[in-house]
């Protein structure tokens, strides 16, 4: 087990480093660093001098590569382009604040997925599955974007007509938050409706594999075993259907997190939330390769990890794959 | 049993078509093609049916938008400003600040929009079936290669390389837009054309094609694909919609199609800027990609079943 | 003739498709005597195994239903047994054995786990030891090699005829008093087959156990059966003992099953398959449902139109058929083998 696991990583660190290159020189090549300093008035030619040489944009591409990898092991990813300021500080702020965002919403979705899908299976062809069906079909094919912007729309105009305010509808804090207690309710108060907004698609994809999943389950064979040794009822759909119908579950979490991540990019725009997706977006939109990079790093390595561990996670629930 | 038994009984069994059964069912069956039962069986999936047709309406408005299309994309109109959604002047979406009529921004959205999602499906199917056949026969290199670039690209989140590549590849154009998506969008066709024909590969009728001295070119193409035809079908169809989803994504935040080119998600941002008051400016154009969507994913749905009926499933 | 511990009567189920109404079973019965195996054979379809399963309150419901019949196990009806009465009946006094043992093993959990779980279900007093002792005393009975290891394996580590024996020995844990095999050796291979064969041998010796073996295979039922049921269509067309039913078969549909054996000490040119197909259940032909492939029945009119009970023939006891002109197979008879 454990020369899986390093296996495993080892393989990751030369996907990594390759990608990182590949990404390094893409965004080198097909992007002018300087472009945004030549945008700003008045910027001396010192300055501009001062960046070149901060920068090495002198040198050609994999010199600048190197430069990259050791700012990125040794000096926290290096600075931004403009106005010098260290990465890995403002990143690792910012990632904690959407590791919570993510994690809060993606666990509630499991659990209201499980909900859903374990009920839509036991009644099949109900009204009840039915209605699951059709609203798990219009959750997957509702932009987040726009329901992120309906929600905060149905809040202003509940605002506006009645007087009440339902939902902070940006920010993840107040102007005065408080401490301690008052801080974390305040925060979750505001992390409501980005929360729900990830969900949606979540559920919608979720409870309709554990639907499919769970029926597969019923049907087995082992199952009508179960019954024929006389277990209850309660029983074989718990330790018997219950269980192995989960276990793919985990497969498809992990493969979903990468998309977990883009639509919290987009919900911390609409919501401006500082969080990475937020800082992702300011900084292509300002044209700053360095902080992207570092991003694109980050994530990945996070991906990674994630990924290793619903692998062991799968392993364990699984012993047909054990040892492979 | 006696002889005249025994004959008789040989002669029912010798099933020839001069000698009939000593029962007739009654039930003829005509013979059809296989393309026929996976009509008849998609046309029984009332929701898919109707879905199809309002696809193909939207459709149509979309290609005769400039007809159709009671005023401009970017028309200004300073006596109709913010107007909301009425009957009047045909308004049925309201106007913006500028006296822009939404209807028609809408309508000539459907048409970029549709067009880009049609291309980028067509384009990453076309490819990855290309690749991942290839690479799902042949195995060895081109199959490592396939993996470890797909492997590359599940470790990184799809809207953030989007993003990158737009900015860095330059966006606004439909065209760009569209062949940014679709470079990342054939990789998933080509993991699953790949492991079709990994499993294809090991039936007999390819080991009898084989026998029979076919060229792989011929195996390929007149043995396998159509083998793997349902699937890919169905996978392209659930293309168009993520695709309209992901182009939407990106033209709301900036990345994607832009002005003075239409698109339904730019129109939703632009609505946004105008504050929410304008809740119409905000509503329609999303509500049409909402409709887009899930009428392609219905028309999906009832094509996965139509091509394979043996998964019991929800008549949705 | 002593009591039977099982009675089948007048069973009828249908099931609900889309296409219509399936007649799965209609009015089958007959009798398990204690000690004996009896043998149902049948094609597929036929409906034997739905037969037990409904007994057993095993078949799902909807879309599955039980319009009529009795199933008298113990003095008591099965078919109308509450719930939680019949669950302390199945895995106990009546177990199963399935046809496909990979697929009726649940994957995750050890085969150990599994027969303590069928132990303790029906002795719920019984600590985990003591459980687990008695799942490893099974396991060797059954013939499974260094049981105490296998005990912690999973399904996917045991060969195809160790499964199955591994399911023999859940089925046998509490001593039944049924042991209902559903087509024991069908997803085996033929070496294998033999194996499980005297595994059943030996599972019916130890427990003393009614058997009710289900299959196809006449094979099997020549070697293990001492009584036959044969079925057609959902309807049972002949009862009796394995020496009568192979010398002097007195249906047409039984002739015909026989007739088709391709066999080592006969000198067959061609195979002989009965005409035609199995009918469609929604919509059985009327009169005998096998009338359409009869060589027997020639068209006639009692055939078409009246379902032919099934009764006793003549002095021979307890071989009954389903057939209005049983008797005249008895001229034409002629043991199984040789040409005619």
């Amino acid at each position: 087990m454990l020369s899986y696991v390093v296996r495993r990583l080892l393989y990751s660190v030369v996907v990594l480093a390759a990608a990182s290159f590949l990404v390094f020189t893409f965004v080198s090549v097909s992007g002018d660093p300087l472009a945004e300093l030549n945008i700003i008035p008045n910027l001396s030619e010192q300055s501009r001098q001062n960046v070149i040489d901060r920068k090495h944009l002198d040198d050609p591409i994999p010199v600048r590569y190197g430069y990259w990898v050791r700012d990125a092991v040794t000096n926290q990813f290096g600075t931004t382009l403009l106005g010098d300021r260290p990465i890995l500080p403002d990143l690792w702020r910012v990632m904690k604040n959407t590791l919570q965002l993510v994690l809060v919403a993606e666990l509630l979705a499991i659990l209201v997925a499980i909900g859903i899908g374990v009920s839509s299976a036991r009644r099949q062809y109900s009204a009840f599955d039915y209605t699951a069906t059709t609203v798990s079909f219009l959750g997957l094919a509702t932009p987040v974007f726009w329901l992120a912007l309906m929600l905060q729309v149905l809040v202003v105009q509940v605002y506006e007509h009645t007087g009440l305010k339902l939902f902070p509808i940006a920010s993840l804090n107040s102007i005065d938050p408080g401490t301690g207690i008052h801080f974390a309710i305040d925060r979750a108060h505001h992390l409501v409706l980005p929360v729900l907004v990830l969900m949606v698609a979540s559920v919608a994809s979720y409870s309709r594999y554990i639907r499919a999943s769970m029926l597969e389950v019923m049907g087995s064979d082992y199952m009508r075993t179960a019954r024929a040794k006389g277990l209850p009822e309660r029983q074989v759909t718990m330790r018997h259907g219950f269980r192995n119908a989960l276990i793919p579950l985990v497969t498809l979490v992990a493969l979903s997190f990468g998309s977990l991540l883009g639509g919290a990019i987009v919900v911390e725009t609409v919501f401006s939330l500082d969080g990475m997706g937020l800082y992702f977006v300011n900084a292509l939109r300002a044209n700053d390769p360095y902080p992207v990079m570092a991003w694109l790093m980050v994530t990945a390595t996070m991906i990674i990890v994630f990924n290793l561990i619903a692998d062991i996670a799968y392993g364990y629930l699984d012993p047909r794959v054990r040892y492979e | 049993m006696s002889d005249d038994a025994s004959s008789a009984a040989r002669d029912l069994t010798s099933g020839s078509p001069d000698v009939p059964l000593a029962y007739g069912s009654g039930v003829e069956m005509k013979a059809r093609s296989q393309w026929a039962y996976v009509r008849i069986r998609f046309l029984r999936h009332r929701l898919a049916v109707a879905s199809l047709i309002v696809l193909v309406l939207i459709g149509l408005v979309g290609v005769f938008a400039p007809q159709l299309a009671p005023y401009g994309y970017d028309q200004p109109n300073y006596d109709n400003a913010v107007q909301s959604p009425t009957l009047e002047g045909w308004h049925l979406f309201g106007t913006d600040q500028l006296g822009r009529d939404y209807l028609s921004r809408v309508m000539y959205g459907i048409r970029t929009s549709l067009w880009v999602a049609f291309f980028v499906a067509f384009l990453s199917t076309a490819i990855g079936t290309t690749i991942g056949a290839l690479a799902g026969y042949y195995s060895g290199h081109v199959d490592n290669l396939l993996m470890r670039l797909t492997d590359l690209m599940l470790t990184l989140p799809g809207l953030a390389v989007l993003l990158t590549a737009s900015v860095y590849l330059g966006s606004g154009d439909p065209l760009k837009i569209g062949l940014i998506l679709a470079f990342l969008f054939w990789t998933a066709v080509a993991r699953i054309v790949r492991g079709l024909f990994l499993s294809l590969r090991e039936k007999e009728f390819v080991e009898a094609a084989k026998a029979a001295g076919a060229s792989d070119l011929r195996i390929i193409v007149r043995h396998m694909l159509p083998n793997c035809l349902g699937p890919i079908i169905v996978y392209a169809t659930l293309l168009v919609a993520a695709a309209i989803l992901v182009e939407a994504a990106l033209s709301f935040l900036g990345f994607g199609i832009q002005p003075p080119n239409a698109a339904l998600g730019k129109l939703v941002s632009e609505g946004q800027g105008e504050g929410f008051d304008l809740w119409w400016l905000v509503t329609f154009p999303g509500l049409v990609i909402v409709l887009i969507a899930l009428c392609v994913n219905f028309v999906g749905d009832g094509l996965r079943d139509a091509f394979d009926p043996t998964q019991r499933r929800i008549r949705a | 003739m002593p009591e039977p511990i099982l009675t089948i009567r007048d069973l009828t189920v249908e099931f609900d498709t889309e296409d219509g109404v399936v007649h799965a079973v209609t009015g089958v019965g007959y009798d398990l005597y204690t000690g004996e195996v009896l043998g149902v054979v049948g094609e597929s379809g036929c409906g034997k195994s739905v037969s037990m399963l409904s007994v057993l309150g095993l078949i799902p419901r909807p879309p599955g239903r039980i319009v009529s019949g009795e199933a008298i196990f113990r003095g008591e009806d099965l078919l109308k047994l509450p719930e939680v009465r019949l669950r302390r009946i199945r895995g106990g006094p009546m177990a199963m054995i399935f046809q496909d043992p990979l697929t009726s093993l649940n994957p995750v959990l050890t085969i150990g786990d599994q027969i303590v779980e069928a132990i303790k279900v029906h002795n719920p007093d019984s600590s985990d030891t003591v459980a687990r002792v008695r799942a490893v005393e099974l396991l060797q009975l059954v013939g499974v090699p260094s049981a105490e290891q296998r005990y912690h394996q999973y399904p996917h580590e045991f060969s195809g005829g160790m499964r199955q024996r591994a399911m023999i020995a859940m089925a046998i844990a509490n001593d039944p008093s049924v042991l209902v095999a559903d087509e024991p050796t069908t997803a085996l291979d033929v070496t294998i087959q033999a194996q499980i064969i005297e595994v059943l041998k030996a599972a019916q010796r130890e427990t003393h156990a009614a058997t009710v073996l289900i299959t196809h295979d006449l094979g099997l039922i020549a070697e293990l059966a001492d009584r036959v049921v044969v079925m057609y269509a959902g309807k049972v067309v002949e009862i009796g003992d394995v020496f009568s039913i192979f010398d002097s078969p007195r249906h047409p549909y039984t002739v015909g099953l026989l007739s088709s054996l391709a066999r080592l000490d006969a000198d067959v040119d061609r195979l002989e398959p009965i005409a035609g197909q199995p009918p469609s259940l929604i919509t059985p032909p009327p009169g005998c449902a096998f009338h359409p492939r009869c060589a027997l029945s020639q068209g006639r009119m009692a055939c078409r139109t009246d379902v032919p009970e099934l009764r006793a023939l003549g002095p021979e006891e307890g071989h009954l058929s389903a057939c209005h002109f049983a008797e005249e197979l008895d001229a034409a008879a002629q043991p199984v083998g040789g040409t005619s």
